[in-house]
């Protein structure tokens, strides 16, 4: 449970971060809250030589509303995210993610723009990133630059970052009217990440028919993935229980799953169905 | 002696340096010159060492020592390992592996260098050519006559064969009404102390003693075993245990790694240090359990039980720890659990893997003994269609049949099971909960409860029955201030006998805790000892010092009835003084009696100066504490996920000494118990790999997995030590894993269901609720 050793530099900026990365090419990785890669580096899975340290760049944390969009900061912590008003106003489905994760020393600790680019396909984030249609925003020695969240999850602890990119920021459109959003999983005893993890969204128009729905599901699949199956069949209809369970049984459609110690892939694929359902349930039932 | 502390929920005197972190763990030790002990360890489960390559670690600067198992063969005796079967095939262990692997996590090398990250970085330089063998991991598959054999020079893996039989098995079977019968595994767990492993040795000026601290409940024991393991004269070293952060059974162990420590302190001069990883606490840490039974039990159609058959394959894994081959056995003597079992035929074979050495977890045997019991009393309630609850009452031994000799070949000390399971009844309202069961039911919802009449073997024990001696060391010294110090051999990691022992001394003495200091862990200051295990420290640790008080107090009253002109037999101890019995009013002072002895001016004839006593406590028998269990179980209809929503505990320990600590160990332990139950598991693939090797992937409970327990007590007193304790360290591992299991399984009876394997995961009664039939 001790690293290689490596050198350690505090970076000022985020500009100043994504110098170092290009200068130190493979070799480096940046460190934030330290909660996905320390643990990895102590088990000497990842041995990067140089560790670039954004951790201390104060304005990247930050939640803020404007211009019908929620933006947090990269740096914003899980704790911060799961007790923000305006998070809990404008997509719950991020602040019970966020309260979902780990304990309270991870979660006082850990940084969404880290747990992204990290990309565990365990994680919370994912699952209520994707139903949300976030932007991620990515700063790279070409300056910015915008990654829909579905294009973001690329595969098992990968994303859409160039090796040169750090993530700058998470953006949320704000949907008006009658509209809710939740995530709910269930948890894998030992670590705590999602075995399968849900997270809606809906819309409510005036005659009380869905649309709009997000459905993301994390821990399933190799990576998070969209229920867009599962979508298109509970758009425009009303949400009678019976079609939320027959559009569910979509939710997990073409993926290949994850079969470990800890769940099979049937199970996997079984909890992803249940579980968008409830989070469907839930979502709707915040809508009011 | 009125008991002014005894029996009241003092706090424990430890807490405020545990909880301000001003205490000193192994970790907490630096020592000038200090250097760090790092071990490469084998990456496969079975394998011949071709070829070791040191010479890159050891051209690291900072490296001291490099040392492989042919210089430690050498220079070291093996690993200990007590206990005897006859026949039994004992495999031998030196401190690093010679010429061949048999676990993932066997010790090949260990570096000392400078700093612990220079030693780590050589540990991973040294090449190791190794030329993989076929391992096997599944005992059965073991037993095979073509299974890969772990040793050439034994003929094949079966190392012991233990059995008995009471009774006529045979008849019973025959004039049985109904037999049923179930094959219950019980899973490999890792024991997981808070603390993991650690140790530091060095040898100390002026006459070169060898000095080790260690994280171990058996300080004494340790020196005994290291002094033999790494030549060194018992009486010039000392081992000491500092604060332990919890052990529940596998610090009650010698490891290679402590010889390690020892031998490298005295090769390099240095002291040495060494601090186990929690990947490596899982890998090379004992592990409990790994072991499955084959239950038949007969029974009478009203219920009465006949006989028992129980064909028990323990697990030992690869090699043995220091009480590897014992653990296992004592399933056999409390397979009866808390019921008349007339007949009982019990069979186990001892098998070796390629896994880490079983050993003694939390409970040690007794708990693999309860959940077979409990579990099959479950699938004869449910043939017989009988209320769990009665067919246990049927079967209990009524209080006037004690001491009670079971077919197991123990005698049971004391107990009344029905006063128990009655009070657990009353407090979980059976009856509203089985209505309640019904109505769920109907609502498609799915709802179990358990029950758990456990018993367990404690107070270990008299030393005919154990490995090294079962009797406990305990010394008073009175002060010249009146101040007490107490030194027990009974070393506690995380107990909390310098509280209880202090609350007995106080009330014997007639003075406060305050006034008592309990010394122990260190075989420098202490009379030899046994240590903290089997639930023993305050049946048989507590009785020792109880006795040495006795002592002091009849030279005390010797001095006091010397001083006011009286005769011993007319004097009592009472709070601050002594006094002449009969209501005249005359009483001398404690401390000035105590100035007495010290001064020794005015002694009666014979009565020697000082006040300080040791004795040695040897038990006639074991205590057999019990208790009932009630858990409620309710389960998610669509994933299967069961929840506990309801806990009782009514557990019987005898007299208990401060309430506040039983209670912490039933808390404890049913958590644990619980765990085994619901999460729990050691995992290897087929290949030996150990696919559970961190916390991120061996399920610790947590908090919220659990509701409010609601725990209540008898109380029988235990007739075999003056004090009248059972002992409670394990009741909760041993009482609560069945009571779940009989829950999920009750609350899938209406399936079908007899039995479901631990630990009972949700996808395993998803899978049962996917298969179930339209109801």
């Amino acid at each position: 449970m001790i690293a290689h050793n490596f050198e350690y530099t505090v970076a000022t900026s985020l500009g100043e971060a994504v110098n170092l990365l290009q200068k130190h090419g493979g070799r480096a990785k940046i460190v934030a809250g330290g909660h996905s890669l320390i643990p990895m580096m102590k088990l000497r899975l990842a041995a990067p030589e140089f560790l670039i340290d954004i951790g201390r760049i104060p304005e990247l944390s930050y939640v803020n509303k404007e211009n019908g969009k929620i933006r947090i900061g990269a740096l914003t912590t899980h704790y911060v995210i799961e007790t923000s008003d305006a998070v809990a106003r404008g997509c719950h489905a991020l602040a019970d993610a966020a309260g979902l994760i780990g304990d309270v020393q991870v979660r006082n600790k850990g940084t969404i723009g880290g747990s992204l680019s990290h990309a565990d396909p365990a994680a919370d984030y994912p699952a209520s990133i994707l139903a949300l249609d976030a932007t991620i925003v990515a700063l790279g020695p070409k300056g910015e630059r915008q990654i829909p969240a579905s294009k973001f999850f690329v595969d098992m602890l990968t994303t859409a970052l160039e090796p040169n990119e750090i993530v700058r920021e998470i953006q949320i459109p704000l949907r008006s009217g009658r509209t809710g959003s939740a995530y709910l999983k269930m948890a894998q005893k030992a670590s705590g990440f999602a075995i399968c993890g849900a997270a809606a969204v809906v819309e409510l128009d005036g005659s009380g028919r869905l649309s709009n729905v997000g459905i993301g599901i994390t821990g399933v699949g190799n990576h998070a993935f969209r229920a867009t199956d599962t979508e298109k069949a509970l758009n425009g209809q009303k949400p009678a229980p019976d079609l939320l369970k027959k559009a569910c049984e979509s939710a997990g459609k073409g993926i290949i799953a994850l079969d470990d110690i800890h769940a099979s892939a049937n199970y996997r694929l079984d909890l992803a169905r249940v579980f968008s359902r409830r989070a469907l349930e839930a979502a709707i039932e915040r809508a009011g | 002696m009125t008991q002014r502390y005894v029996g009241q929920a003092l706090k424990r005197k430890e807490d405020p340096r545990l909880v301000s972190g001003t205490s000193s763990y192994v970790d907490d030790i630096s020592m000038p010159g200090m250097l760090h002990m790092a071990i490469t360890r084998s990456i496969h489960a079975h394998a011949r060492i071709k070829r070791i390559d040191i010479s890159k670690a050891q051209r690291l600067p900072g490296v001291h020592a490099v040392i492989t198992g042919e210089e430690v063969a050498a220079n070291c005796g093996p690993v200990p390992s007590a206990g005897e079967i006859p026949n039994m095939k004992r495999p031998q262990r030196y401190l690093l592996a010679v010429s061949k692997v048999r676990f993932v996590g066997e010790p090949i090398a260990a570096v000392v260098a400078a700093d612990k990250y220079i030693a780590r970085d050589a540990a991973d330089f040294i090449e190791i050519e190794y030329e993989p063998l076929p391992a096997v991991v599944n005992p059965e598959k073991a037993m095979q006559p073509g299974s890969p054999r772990l040793y050439d020079e034994f003929s094949d893996n079966v190392s012991y064969h233990f059995g008995f039989e009471s009774g006529n098995t045979e008849e019973a079977f025959k004039s049985a009404n109904v037999v049923v019968k179930e094959r219950f595994i019980n899973q490999r767990l890792a024991p997981i102390a808070m603390e993991t492993r650690g140790a530091v040795a060095t040898l100390q000026m002026p006459d070169n003693e060898l000095v080790i601290w260690s994280s171990t409940q058996i300080p004494h024991l340790l020196r005994t075993q290291l002094a033999l393991m790494v030549r060194v004269p018992e009486n010039r070293m000392r081992v000491i245990a500092p604060e332990v952060g919890g052990g529940f059974g596998s610090k009650l162990n010698v490891y290679a790694e402590e010889g390690l420590v020892a031998y490298l302190a005295k090769k390099t001069g240095h002291p040495v240090k060494w601090i186990e990883s929690r990947r490596e606490n899982i890998a090379a840490t004992i592990h409990g359990r790994d072991q499955i039974d084959d239950v038949e039990l007969a029974l009478k159609k009203d219920g009465t039980i006949l006989g028992m058959r129980v064909k028990s394959i323990a697990d030992l894994g690869a090699y043995f720890q220091l009480l590897t081959p014992i653990i296992p056995t004592l399933t056999g003597l409390l397979a009866p659990g808390a019921y008349k079992v007339p007949a009982l035929k019990f069979d186990q074979v001892g098998v070796l893997t390629n896994k880490m050495a079983t050993d003694a977890y939390r409970g040690a045997g007794r708990p693999e003994a309860t959940y077979l019991i409990e579990r099959i009393m479950d699938v004869a309630a449910q043939k017989l269609k009988l209320d769990p609850a009665e067919l246990r009452r049927r079967n209990f031994p009524r209080p006037n049949e004690f001491p009670y000799k079971t077919s197991g070949g123990v005698i049971y000390d004391s107990a009344d099971y029905e006063k128990a399971l009655d009070r657990a009844l009353e407090l979980a309202d059976y009856k509203g909960l089985r209505l309640k069961q019904a109505e769920l039911w109907k609502q498609g919802k799915y709802m179990g409860i358990g029950l758990s009449s456990y018993v367990e073997i404690c107070a270990m024990g008299p030393s005919t029955a154990m490995p090294a001696g079962g009797w406990e060391s305990g010394t008073v010294r009175i002060e010249p201030s009146g101040k007490v110090t107490v030194l027990t051999g009974a070393s506690p990691h995380g107990q909390g006998q310098e509280t209880s022992f202090a609350q007995i001394a106080a009330d014997e003495l007639g003075i406060t805790p305050d006034d008592v200091v309990v010394i122990h862990g260190d075989t420098a200051r202490i009379p030899y000892g046994i240590g903290t295990f089997g639930s023993r420290a305050t049946a048989v640790g507590g009785t020792a010092m109880f006795l040495a008080i006795q002592d002091l107090k009849e030279k005390m009253k010797k001095i006091a009835a010397h001083l006011l002109e009286t005769t011993p037999d007319k004097m009592e101890f009472s709070p601050g003084k002594l006094v002449v019995k009969g209501g005249s009013g005359r009483s001398i002072n404690y401390t000035e009696v105590v100035g007495a002895a010290y001064m020794a001016r005015n002694l009666p004839p014979g009565v020697e100066p000082g006040l300080e006593a040791t004795r040695f406590f040897e038990p006639s028998n074991f205590t057999f504490p019990f208790g009932t269990h009630v858990c409620v179980v309710e389960l998610d209809w669509e994933t299967g996920e069961p929840k506990i929503t309801k806990y009782v505990a009514v557990d019987d320990c005898g007299n208990v000494i401060n309430p506040l600590l039983v209670e912490g160990q039933v808390h404890g332990g049913i958590v644990q118990g619980v765990a085994q139950a619901l999460h729990e598991e050691v995992v290897y693939d087929e290949n030996g790999q150990l696919l559970t090797g961190s916390l991120m992937d061996y399920a610790l409970p947590r908090a919220h997995d659990f509701p409010e327990f609601e725990l209540d007590r008898t109380v029988t007193p235990s007739p075999v030590n003056p004090l009248g304790v059972k002992g409670v360290g394990e009741a909760g591992t041993i009482g609560s894993t069945p009571a779940v299991v009989n829950a999920v399984v009750d609350a899938l009876a209406p399936f079908g269901v007899t039995h479901i394997d631990m630990p009972v995961r949700s996808e395993k009664v998803w899978k049962i609720l996917k298969g179930r039939k339209a109801s």
